[in-house]
């Protein structure tokens, strides 16, 4: 039986420093990223992810420094994104050590990117990230880019199942609204996104503050993945604990 | 026996650095693959993943290794496929317009069909069962997991050459070649490079093995 899986997310400057947003905003650094994810990897992290969230600096030389490191010292999968604008930055990422490619903002503009991506290295290695937050005027969701500044003009659903047709492998759906407040996740954004995305893996992000929250979410929306950074990042907890929280609730986690 | 070097094939795409990390950080010697002249010396081979089966094949092709590929194996050196460099040890398969792989071990590679599993790529940590022994498995246990990514599957035509199965989907006919060993030919369709520590017990085991069973 395939796992769940619980992916540490880091955020990262140009500084190379990491740091933990609220709503995409309010940056608090949290630390050395190469530091970090070698404590991840002891505490058997399923996955890493790391976003270049420098807003001056959208390209993936922020990235390309630390995925040097990181990969000498962390034996499991890497994703990171944040700035990658074609299919050659994909490849330059992977050719250094990344397992997949988170691609967001460019999806917008040059939605070919995924499957350009899919054809080159496989559907598995793109990760389409979206972020969302909940609009009350129209009562839906709406999707943004540029790290969350830009309001894109389709909806959620449409854009969801754009990028599954375009041959993304893992749906990465951000909610601003929650990013950074430990309230927990927003279930009913998780439940759309999965039903959108058909057969293709879901992972969320944004709002875990407990273990509670992550069972919530695990057992209410069927999502495959839940990423967490302000959960790990403050406070006494950390993915060896949450599994074992969570297998007290049914849900399966891989055996080591 | 001569000394350990492990030889890593640059098929110019995929991720050929976390499999140097991994073999570095066991200890091995290592060497980047890119033409005929780069095989000698070596002790083992592998094959890396991630890519498209009929991109990877043209670029072997290309870099004209096929065929030097096979020799080595006729050596009875250890060869090992991790992932999509797994795939590539049959004989066809369909991924990018059916055609031939390298041909070690008699079998197709097709995509899940969807109608029989969750979500495609099967992606994530799933456990692999092993169905005999192999001096590459000592020390590893049945039933731990594994980190896979892969959208197409190998199906064997022996099911002797399936040493490990991973269950996906549920029900009748969900098992799934994990693991394919032939004589001294290996294959991972996860990543041992990015399993932690159970993979890399596994990728030492490979380096530590000299082919036969």
């Amino acid at each position: 039986m395939l796992k769940k899986r619980i992916i540490p997310v880091q955020l990262l400057l140009a500084s190379g420093r990491l740091v933990k947003t609220l709503r995409f905003d309010s940056w608090r650094d949290v630390g050395d990223p190469v530091a970090s994810s070698r404590v991840y990897n002891a505490q058997l992290a399923d996955e890493l992810v790391f976003l270049n969230i420098d807003r001056e600096r959208r390209t993936i030389d922020v990235l390309l420094p630390l995925l040097e490191r990181v990969s000498e010292v962390c034996f499991m999968p890497l994703a990171l994104g944040g700035g990658i604008r074609s299919a050659r930055d994909a490849e330059v990422l992977i050719r250094h050590g990344a397992d997949k490619v988170i691609v967001n903002s460019e999806v917008y503009r040059t939605p070919e990117i995924v499957s350009e991506i899919a054809r080159t290295f496989g559907n598995q290695a793109v990760i389409v990230s979206i972020d969302a937050r909940w609009d009350e005027a129209s009562l839906s969701y709406v999707v943004s880019s540029n790290c969350g500044r830009t309001t894109e003009p389709i909806s959620l659903r449409k854009h969801v199942a754009r990028a599954v047709e375009l041959g993304a492998g893992e749906i990465f759906i951000n909610s601003i609204d929650r990013d950074g407040t430990m309230t927990g996740y927003d279930g009913a954004l998780i439940r759309e996104v999965v039903a959108a995305a058909g057969t293709v893996p879901v992972i969320a992000c944004g709002g875990a503050g407990t273990y509670e929250h992550m069972r919530d979410a695990f057992v209410e929306t069927g999502v495959n993945a839940l990423a967490c950074g302000s959960l790990f990042n403050f406070g006494d907890n950390n993915p060896i604990r949450a599994k074992a929280f969570l297998s007290n609730h049914g849900l399966s986690f891989k055996v080591v | 026996m001569t000394d350990t070097l492990i030889g890593v094939i640059d098929m110019d795409m995929g991720n050929l650095r976390s499999v140097l990390n991994a073999v570095h950080s066991l200890g091995f010697d290592h060497k980047v693959v890119r033409a005929e002249a780069d095989i000698d010396g070596l002790s083992h081979l592998i094959l890396p993943g991630v890519g498209n089966y009929r991109t990877a094949m043209q670029h072997l092709e290309a870099q004209k290794l096929i065929e030097p590929i096979r020799a080595f194996a006729r050596t009875k050196r250890p060869v090992l496929g991790i992932c999509l460099g797994m795939q590539l040890l049959s004989f066809t398969g369909d991924e990018g317009g059916t055609g031939a792989g390298v041909s070690l071990i008699e079998g197709h590679v097709e995509r899940f069909d969807p109608m029989r599993v969750p979500t495609i790529p099967h992606v994530g940590w799933n456990e692999v069962r092993l169905t005999r022994k192999h001096p590459v498995l000592t020390k590893v246990k049945s039933g731990v997991d594994f980190y896979f990514v892969h959208s197409y599957h190998f199906r064997v035509d022996d099911p002797k050459d399936a040493l490990g199965l991973v269950e996906y989907g549920g029900g009748e006919h969900s098992d799934y070649v994990a693991i394919v060993a032939r004589d001294n030919v290996l294959g991972f369709q996860f990543h041992p490079e990015k399993s932690q520590n159970n993979g890399l017990k596994l990728l030492e085991n490979f380096c530590d093995w000299d082919g036969a069973c």
